[in-house]
């Protein structure tokens, strides 16, 4: 008699870019097995970074869906709306909201991350905004269409992304800051400036040294905040950026071993047998630095739900932590950050954690020194180590973006080029465009 | 400094005539703004998604998707049967 194999039931909380990423991966691999998908969301996949564009009136919301129906129909998943409960990790079974009880085979925890509100009076009101979802950005839309003035608390990219769309719908925008200068934490203060110069540019007042410490409201609204001076400032808005957290409770309540995220090994294993966790939500352990490591970058999360989708199919895969970098546009600047480039801490004046679309691998430690070079409205900041570029910071013109990530991200030996970097660092700009010109014309010898 | 911008302007219509348009995935999010900007209508994005470059015969190089891409994802490169 022949032996029927049951096909393999594969479980994927989170509609994120992981948990789809995942999916593809696992139908590449496993033409019979089931695939489920749980979310939350009510709309088809999107672009998460994409809701700051939205914000801004770049680009409308029918634009943000990058997979079509078709596409996702041919995934041939089952897509569940609904939130995951518990975990029964002995009877493999995660049990949703509705009681419905789904068995697996393998589970991806891919759950993303949520932001944090600050633990003060009033965040409950109605007006208080935070931007993680589609529907939060939507809501935010509808509130600037009848507020007229907005309070922006935070920092990192979220914040700016926050008041630059909410001054880009005509809403007068004042964004707060606990101390003297904006994400000390990345940039130096010379970039810092260059952002708030930005940010005034369109129409963001800043208020320096200044800390909310009571939304105030009535009847239910946002009337305003109160700040620790005593001082009360009128608003129908309150936008908080202050950084996000792993959606992590699942996985904690079901015994799993989450520290701030839920951990996993480099195979993105997670300490139960058969879960995987991706994304926002998962702790990875880096084993170059010996340390778990959180992360909210999109290309990240789309690696990792790769490994985890290959490794849920029976591959074994392991997730080799890139060097982190993201390109954002904060202030009007196009911005690259890339590598080792902050200071150490998780959080810093304005934020309790990383913000979307930030590492925690900028703030490693690291031994190098900083070259600037720029002018008002374009700079780079090079973190040369002893062999390699180790980090960058390029804001505004974007001509030696690829070349310096291609430095950083390969580990490439400066040789002489550290150098001359070293004796002119006035000249740092001129010396990489050199540089990057010399490896074009080598790349196109080696083509021809 | 006007050799300078003649030799520029040169290329830029070098590229304007030979170009295609070729992007580097791992800078993407996917967030449209390309697709949205093609005033002929080619999805950009999804050529990004999948890892190749626009060769769609329609497409005019004129270079709306790569000015508008807020992440450097897309460039104009010559096409190499003009080599």
């Amino acid at each position: 008699m022949p032996v029927t194999v049951r096909p393999q039931r594969h479980v994927i909380i989170g509609g994120g870019v992981a948990g789809l990423t995942a999916a593809q991966v696992i139908r590449r691999r496993d033409t019979r097995g089931q695939i489920t998908i749980v979310t939350e969301e009510r709309h088809l996949p999107y672009s998460r970074p994409g809701l700051a564009y939205l914000l801004a009136g770049d680009v409308p919301l029918s634009q943000l869906f990058p997979w079509t129906e078709a596409e996702l129909r041919a995934l041939q998943a089952s897509f569940l709306r609904g939130r995951a409960m518990a975990l029964d990790m002995a009877g493999r079974v995660v049990v949703l909201q509705d009681g419905r009880r789904l068995a697996y085979d393998a589970l991806l925890l891919a759950t993303g991350a949520t932001a944090v509100l600050p633990d003060i009076p009033g965040t409950q009101l109605r007006g208080v905004a935070t931007l993680d979802q589609l529907d939060d950005a939507t809501r935010i839309l509808a509130l600037a269409r009848r507020g007229r003035r907005a309070v922006v608390v935070g920092g990192g990219i979220t914040a700016v992304e926050l008041a630059e769309g909410l001054a880009a719908r005509g809403v007068e925008t004042h964004y707060l800051l606990r101390k003297d200068r904006y994400w000390g934490q990345v940039l130096d203060p010379e970039e810092s400036r260059m952002v708030e110069r930005g940010l005034e540019r369109h129409g963001i007042r800043l208020h320096y040294h200044t800390n909310v410490v009571r939304v105030l409201g009535q009847q239910g609204r946002v009337k305003g905040v109160l700040t620790e001076k005593g001082k009360s400032m009128a608003c129908d808005l309150v936008g908080f950026a202050i950084g996000i957290r792993p959606k992590a409770e699942l996985a904690a309540s079901a015994g799993l071993d989450v520290d701030r995220g839920i951990r996993t090994d480099e195979y993105l294993r997670t300490s139960a047998e058969g879960v995987y966790a991706a994304g926002d939500a998962a702790e990875v352990y880096d084993p170059a630095t010996g340390k778990h490591l959180l992360d909210s970058l999109w290309w990240m999360a789309q690696d990792q739900g790769r490994v985890a989708g290959d490794n849920m199919s029976g591959g074994s895969s392991a997730y080799l932590r890139d060097i982190p970098f993201n390109v954002t546009r904060i202030g009007g600047l196009i911005t690259t950050i890339v590598g080792n480039v902050g200071q150490g801490g998780r959080g810093d004046d304005d934020t309790v954690s990383i913000v979307h679309g930030q590492s925690e691998g900028w703030h490693e430690p690291h031994d190098s020194f900083a070259v600037e070079s720029g002018d008002l409205t374009s700079r780079v900041r090079l973190l040369v180590g002893r062999e390699t570029l180790v980090g960058a910071v390029i804001m505004g013109d974007q001509t030696l973006s690829r070349p310096l990530c291609d430095l950083v991200r390969q580990r490439v030996p400066l040789g002489r080029l550290r150098q001359q970097l070293l004796q002119s660092p006035e000249r740092a700009v001129q010396i990489l465009v050199e540089y990057s010109r010399r490896q074009a014309d080598r790349q196109l010898q080696e083509v021809a | 400094m006007f050799g300078q911008l003649h030799d520029q302007e040169v290329r830029r219509r070098e590229a304007l005539v030979t170009g295609i348009v070729t992007s580097q995935p791992i800078r993407c999010v996917q967030c449209g703004i390309c697709s949205y900007s093609c005033p002929i209508g080619i999805d950009v994005r999804r050529h990004v998604r999948e890892g190749i470059p626009v060769t769609a015969s329609q497409c005019l190089t004129c270079g709306q998707c790569v000015a508008r891409c807020p992440r450097g994802v897309l460039t104009l490169e010559s096409s190499p049967i003009f080599d």
